[in-house]
C-alpha cells in the first residue's frame, strides 16, 4: 500500500497536518534538514515546493520565497540530489509541488523515475490540466506508482469533481476559497456550503483543504470538513526567522494543539 | 493544410489550456461559449458597427510609392496605426468587450506592457461603463508614462506588477492572480493570441478583420486579392495572426514574422523567440518560450516595449515548427532606422514594433514589381521620446 493511502487508513479520525514549504529557500542546501525536523515535530506528511519563474497561483510570500531558491540556484535536479537520502530520515508521505514547465523541460518520465528512486510519493502541479493529464502522462504516472494530486475549487462542478476523484490515486487538494496562496481563509456561509457539499459526495479520495491555514483556529476549523490540512505560506514566513528550525517543533506542536515532541 | 485550432484547443503539439483549476470554470464558459456568440447577429451587427463609426474601419491599405521605388518592390501599408487609439489593439479590445458584456461581467482586466493594449481596454471599458483594472509592470509604468496617463483619465486602474522582473510578463501573472480571486464577476481581456485556450483562437478571430479587409482592398487597387509576401512584427503576435489569417490557405502567399532580436540573438539581450526559445508551457499555452535548462522563464529584451515578451502565441509555434510562416530577427538598430527611414519617406511615424516588420524589407532582395503588404501595427506617437533619444535630435 502507498504510504499516502496507510496514513490515511492508519489514522483515520486524527487530524492530519501537511506542511508545504519551497525547497532551497532560505537556504540553499536546506531541505533534507526542513523535512526532518518537521516529521520529527509531528507534522503527518510534506509538500516541497520546486520552484518557479512564474507562480501564477501563489501570493507573494510563495511568489518570494521562490525568487530567493531560484537566485540561490535551485533546480529541479538539485532536488533530486539533496533528497537522495530522504528515506534514511522519515517515513511520511513526501509529495512535490510546482508548475508544469520546470517538469516538461526536466522530462516527466525522467520526473516520475527520480521520484521513485528517492521515495517521493506524489506530484502536485496546479497548471498540468485533467485532459493533459488523462491523455498524456497517466500511464507513466501509474507506472512508476505516483500519485497525481489534483485541485478542486469553490466553483468546481460536481461533475468535475467526480470526474477528478476517478482520475485521483492519493487525495484531493480542496482549495478554500476562490484564492492564490497566503490570504486568511474566512470560513462564511457560503464557504461552509462548498465544504459541505464536496463532503457529502462522499468521494473515494480523502480531502485535504489548503490555501488560507494559517494557524489552529483555520486548522481546527478546516478539520470540520477534510481529512487534513495544509498549511504554506504561514509556513514559509517561519523560515524568515534565523533559527527557523529550532522553531518547528513549536510551531507544528501549536497548531496540532499537542505537546512539544522533539 | 488545416492551420486552425483542432476541437481540444491544439494547433499540432502547441496550444491547450495550461492553467490552474482555480481559472477552469471561467476558461470553460469561455471556451463553450466564445464561437456561438460571435456567430450571433446581433454580436456581429454591433461589432461591425463600433469597428467602422468607433474605430475608423476600415483602416487604408497604402501603396506607400517612395518606399516602393526604394525596394523595387510595390509595398503596401496596412494602415492599423489610423484605428482609434494608435493599434491593431482595438480590433480584440471591442470584441472581448462585447463578449463579456453578453457573458454578464461586470468588471474587467488586463494585462499591457507598452500600454497600447491597457489603453484599448481602459478606452472600451469607458465606452462600455465597466470597470477596469490594468496591470501593468512597474518597470514598464517608468518607460511608458504618458499610456499610463491615457489609462487613467479613462477611469481605469492601473496597478504595477512589482513581483519577478516587473515587466510584462509579470504583469500577466498578476492578472491571471486577480482572475483566480474574482472568479464570478470579472472577464479578463489578454492582449495577443497568447494565453489558454479559446484565447489564441478569439483573438486571432477578431484581428483577422486586418487581413478580410486587405484582400478586399487589394483586390479594388490591383486585380488581385493576394500579395507576393505579407510582413508583420511579433510580440505575442496578434497583429501578425491578424495579418496572416486569410493568407494562411494562399500556399502562394509567403508569410513573414519579425520578432525583436533587441541587440542581437547572441547578446543576452533580445527577444527573438523563435531562435532562442525551446517548447514548453507559458501564461497558460504549451508554445516556445526563452528559458532555461530547468524550465525558469528568462527575461527578454527589445527596445521596443510591446515586443518585449518571453514567448509566442502557440499558432505562431505551429506555423513556425511547420514552415508555413518564416520567423526572422530584426535588432533595435535595424527597427529604429528602419523607423526614420518611413518618417522621411512617407511621413508617417511608425510604432517601434511596427518597425520591425518595415525592417525586413532592408534584409530583402525583390525581382522586381512583387507586391507585398505591410502590416503596420502601430504609430510611433507614444514612441517619439525613444525615438528622440536613440537619434539625439
Ligand atoms: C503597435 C504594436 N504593434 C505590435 C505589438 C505586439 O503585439 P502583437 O504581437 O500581439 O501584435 C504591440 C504591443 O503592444 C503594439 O503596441
Amino acid at each position: 500500500m502507498s504510504r499516502i493511502k496507510k496514513l490515511f487508513k492508519e489514522k483515520e479520525g486524527s487530524k492530519l497536518l501537511s506542511i508545504y514549504y519551497t525547497a532551497g529557500y532560505p537556504k540553499l542546501n536546506d531541505t533534507l534538514e526542513i523535512a526532518r525536523q518537521l516529521a520529527a515535530s509531528g507534522a503527518d506528511f510534506l509538500e516541497i515546493g520546486f520552484p518557479y519563474s512564474d507562480p501564477v497561483a501563489d501570493g507573494p510570500t510563495i511568489q518570494h520565497s521562490s525568487e530567493q531558491a531560484l537566485k540561490n540556484g535551485m533546480t529541479v535536479k538539485l532536488l533530486f540530489e539533496q533528497l537522495k537520502d530522504l528515506r534514511q530520515y522519515t517515513d511520511i508521505p513526501v509529495l512535490l509541488m510546482g508548475y508544469v514547465n520546470p517538469l516538461l523541460q526536466y522530462g516527466v518520465e525522467h520526473f516520475c523515475q527520480s521520484c521513485a528512486e528517492v521515495g517521493v510519493d506524489g506530484i502536485i502541479v496546479p497548471d498540468l490540466p485533467v485532459y493533459e493529464y488523462e491523455s498524456l502522462y497517466k500511464d507513466i504516472f501509474a507506472r512508476y506508482g505516483l500519485s497525481n494530486i489534483f485541485l478542486i475549487t469553490p466553483q468546481t462542478s460536481e461533475e468535475r469533481v467526480r470526474q477528478i476523484d476517478e482520475l485521483t490515486t492519493g487525495f484531493i487538494y480542496m482549495v478554500s476559497s476562490a484564492s492564490t496562496t497566503g490570504n486568511k481563509l474566512d470560513v462564511d456561509t457560503s464557504l461552509a456550503n462548498y465544504f459541505n457539499r464536496v463532503k457529502s459526495l462522499a468521494l473515494k479520495n480523502p480531502l485535504v483543504m489548503g490555501f488560507g491555514i494559517r494557524g489552529k483556529e483555520q486548522f481546527d476549523q478546516a478539520l470540520e470538513y477534510a481529512d487534513a490540512a495544509i498549511i504554506g505560506s504561514e509556513f514559509v514566513k517561519l523560515l524568515d526567522k534565523e533559527d527557523y528550525l529550532d522553531r518547528i517543533p513549536t510551531f507544528i506542536a501549536d497548531i496540532k494543539g499537542l505537546p512539544i515532541s522533539v | 493544410m488545416d492551420y486552425q485550432v483542432n476541437e481540444k484547443g491544439y494547433y499540432g503539439d502547441f496550444g491547450g489550456a495550461y492553467i490552474p483549476e482555480m481559472m477552469y470554470p471561467n476558461i470553460e464558459e469561455l471556451r463553450k461559449r466564445y464561437l456561438e456568440i460571435m456567430e450571433e447577429p446581433s454580436f456581429k451587427a454591433e461589432f461591425d458597427q463600433l469597428m467602422k463609426d468607433y474605430v475608423g474601419r476600415p483602416s487604408p491599405l497604402y501603396l506607400a510609392k517612395r518606399l516602393s521605388e526604394r525596394y523595387g518592390a510595390k509595398i503596401f501599408l496596412k494602415r492599423e496605426d489610423l484605428n482609434h487609439t494608435g493599434a491593431h489593439k482595438i480590433n480584440n479590445t471591442i470584441g472581448q468587450i462585447l463578449l463579456a458584456k453578453r457573458l454578464g461581467k461586470n468588471r474587467i482586466i488586463a494585462e499591457t506592457g507598452a500600454g497600447q493594449h491597457g489603453v484599448a481596454t481602459a478606452t472600451v471599458c469607458a465606452l462600455m461603463g465597466l470597470e477596469c483594472v490594468v496591470y501593468m509592470g512597474e518597470i514598464d509604468m517608468a518607460r511608458q508614462a504618458p499610456n499610463v496617463a491615457r489609462m487613467k483619465m479613462m477611469g481605469a486602474e492601473v496597478r504595477p506588477a512589482v513581483s519577478g522582473s516587473k515587466t510584462l510578463k509579470d504583469a500577466t501573472n498578476e492578472a491571471m492572480r486577480d482572475w483566480i480571486s474574482n472568479p464570478v464577476d470579472t472577464h479578463y481581456i489578454i492582449g495577443s493570441v497568447v494565453g489558454p485556450h479559446p484565447y489564441p483562437d478569439m483573438v486571432a478571430r477578431f484581428q483577422s478583420i486586418i487581413s478580410a479587409e486587405t484582400k478586399k482592398q487589394l483586390l479594388e487597387q490591383t486585380g488581385s486579392e493576394n500579395p507576393d509576401i505579407v510582413i508583420a512584427c511579433v510580440g505575442g503576435g496578434s497583429n501578425a495572426m491578424g495579418m496572416f489569417y486569410h493568407y494562411l490557405n494562399e500556399e502562394g502567399v509567403r508569410l513573414i514574422a519579425a520578432e525583436a532580436a533587441g541587440k542581437g540573438v547572441d547578446s543576452g539581450e533580445s527577444a527573438a523567440t523563435s531562435v532562442l526559445g525551446k517548447e514548453g508551457v507559458l501564461h497558460g499555452s504549451r508554445t516556445i518560450l526563452m528559458q532555461t535548462d530547468d524550465g525558469q522563464v528568462v527575461e527578454p529584451y527589445s527596445i521596443s516595449a510591446g515586443l518585449d515578451y518571453p514567448g509566442i502565441g502557440p499558432q505562431h509555434a505551429f506555423l513556425h515548427k511547420i514552415g508555413r510562416a518564416e520567423y526572422v530577427s530584426i535588432t533595435d538598430e535595424e527597427a529604429m532606422q528602419a523607423g526614420l527611414l518611413l518618417t522621411r519617406l512617407e511621413g508617417i511615424i511608425p510604432a517601434i514594433e511596427s518597425a520591425h516588420a518595415l525592417a525586413q524589407l532592408e534584409k530583402m532582395t525583390f525581382r522586381g514589381n512583387e507586391q507585398v503588404v505591410v502590416c503596420l501595427s502601430g504609430r510611433g506617437d507614444k514612441d517619439l521620446d525613444n525615438y528622440m533619444k536613440y537619434f539625439g535630435f
